[in-house]
């Protein structure tokens, strides 16, 4: 089986989120970036996938060169080879043209990712790359099975699971519990450095959104503590104040 | 512009969130055509939202969700009704089926909307990012547009007319019908998590899960739906689909309750867009008392049931 894992590159999830240059970009100072925790879900499904039947595994990053590192332990965690698309990943279009450009003449069974990025959380990109190639997209998974060409899924719905049953090829926006995550280990580390990094030149398409400015939210001000034996004046400031009861 | 609103439903009823979407493509066009799949038993609603027209697709194919019909089925009625943008709310249907669509139609996608867009130089609309640690006013290139609404866009509009229901029957295409749904598993009757204005959710402080008793009956005495965090649902106490945090469900309602919740970073990701927080939780240096509004430094196993009967008390 052949399977595509894409994962982005994005800030540790205890990332303190600021900006600089007039609140037009990211600001990068002190974040430490990491494979999405969706997509390392992802990652974590194929490892498994391969023990299981064999087959390999490529992975798949729409990022500038600052991205390899991240890339690299994606190697390490058990992939077989990379691909980069040198781009700055302006829009979820923008990086589902690129995945689908990669992806048109892989022949892979699997396409795999996380649910959603942790940066911009727009959970588009595994539907648009289906639509694009024309296959089934489902998301978000939490369990995959695979027996011949057919697989087994279960999704979360609101309050609840849908379980279906697909043909390959497909794509999956994944989310816990479909795998542990997985650490990788000293062999890994070292493979992963002399393993083949493809860097690839993005396709012409564009982009249909453009971030003009990024926002913090206002501040939150002082917790106001209520004496536990006083829950009526607590009541009184939920109903009255916040008139949210 | 004209604009097409995709309306979901639970257990037969119009769902308050796409009653939002309704009511926010009301807001920004005016005029509101609404797709809606299924049997519906509250179809009125749609109209008061603000939608002048309801597309009713009843065709049995259709009568269950199905994200590549779902996706064709709407992009047929925006190219029919000559739709240049579609709302919906976000969800686990909205978010597929809207990402099909907009390679189908051609249209530029924001997701995680949170205010009317700003047409005053262009298209410029906010979404919410960083799991609401952060907004990015992104400009919409082209003619078509979608936009995915988080939870408390607007207001759901009341005062609306009553709409002209027409019967919709898509195009059927066999290779939209190659993922079968096998089986779906539903708690019934619960308030569902990410539609909910009020939530009480309760964590690791609890100590097991037999002690969530007090928690659904807080829940119950608000109206409220129940959520727990991580280690919760890792533990099994409480199922997946009740986490609520960076990994789980995000939810934005006009109050969320903590109980026993230290209030790690990822938990707080799942909950920084309610309009009020209040924690209840017995050790005053647990973090989440920097993200509240009202906080009790007690045992919840003494605070909580106290908290039940007061607001019993007070609803009279």
């Amino acid at each position: 089986m052949k399977i595509l894992v894409c994962i982005t590159h994005v800030p540790d999830t205890t990332s303190r989120i600021a900006f600089t240059d007039g609140d037009t970009k990211f600001d990068k100072n002190g974040v430490q970036f990491i494979i999405g925790p969706y997509d390392d879900y992802a990652l974590a499904r194929a490892v498994e996938l391969k023990e299981q039947s064999g087959g390999s595994i490529t992975v798949l990053n729409v990022g500038e060169a600052e991205t390899e590192p991240t890339i690299r332990k994606a190697l390490a965690i058990g992939a077989d080879d990379a691909i980069r698309v040198n781009a700055f990943p302006e829009d979820a279009l923008f990086v589902a043209k690129q995945i689908a450009t990669v992806a048109k003449d892989g022949g892979y069974d699997l396409i795999l990712m996380g649910r959603e990025s942790i940066d911009f959380n727009g959970g588009q990109v595994h539907g648009m790359v289906g639509e694009l190639l024309g296959i089934p997209s489902v998301s978000p998974v939490m369990t995959l099975d695979v027996e011949g060409n057919t697989a087994k899924i279960s999704r979360e719905i609101e309050g609840g699971k849908e379980y279906m049953e697909l043909p390959l090829p497909f794509v999956a926006g994944c989310q816990e519990p479909i795998a542990e995550w997985k650490i990788p280990n000293m062999r890994g580390i070292m493979s992963a450095r002399t393993k083949p990094l493809e860097v690839k030149e993005p396709s012409g398409d564009a982009s249909k959104t453009k971030v003009s400015k990024f926002e913090l939210p206002p501040a939150k001000g002082e917790v106001k503590l209520i004496d536990p034996d006083n829950m009526d004046e607590l009541v009184n400031l939920l109903k009255n104040e916040a008139k949210v009861i | 512009m004209a604009a097409l609103a995709f309306v979901e439903t639970d257990e037969g009823k119009v769902k308050k969130s796409s009653l939002e979407a309704v009511s926010y493509a009301h807001a920004a066009v005016g005029e509101v055509t609404a797709i809606v799949f299924g049997s519906v038993s509250d179809m009125e609603e749609i109209g008061k939202a603000g939608a002048s027209k309801v597309l009713h697709v009843t065709d049995e194919k259709l009568a269950t969700p199905n994200i590549m019909a779902y996706a064709s089925a709407i992009a047929e009625a925006m190219n029919q009704e000559g739709s240049n943008l579609l709302v919906l709310a976000k969800s686990s249907l909205g978010d597929p089926v809207s990402a099909r669509v907009s390679i189908k139609v051609d249209a530029a996608l924001a997701s995680n909307v949170a205010d009317l867009p700003d047409t005053s130089g262009g298209y410029s609309v906010k979404k919410s990012i960083y799991t609401g640690k952060a907004f990015a006013n992104t400009d919409l290139d082209g003619d078509k547009k979608i936009i995915i609404i988080k939870k408390n866009a607007v207001a759901i509009k009341e005062d609306g007319g009553s709409a002209e229901v027409s019967e919709f029957s898509p195009t059927i295409n066999d290779n939209d019908f190659t993922v079968k749904t096998t089986k779906v598993e539903k708690a019934e009757g619960d308030i569902l998590l990410p539609e909910a204005d009020l939530v009480v959710s309760g964590g690791r402080g609890l100590k097991g899960p037999e002690n969530w008793g007090m928690v659904e009956d807080l829940a119950k005495t608000l109206g409220a739906a129940t959520g727990c965090s991580k280690p919760v649902s890792d533990m099994d106490w409480r199922p997946h689909h009740e986490h609520v945090g960076q990994t789980g469900i995000k939810v934005s309602p006009s109050l969320y309750i903590a109980i026993g919740i230290s209030g790690a970073i990822q938990h707080l990701a799942g909950v920084n867009s309610s309009k009020y927080i209040l924690v209840i939780n017995k050790d005053p240096e647990a973090p989440f008392f920097k993200a509240a509004d009202y906080g009790v430094v007690g045992d919840a196993f003494d605070v909580v049931p106290k908290l039940t009967e007061a607001i019993k008390k007070a609803q009279g």
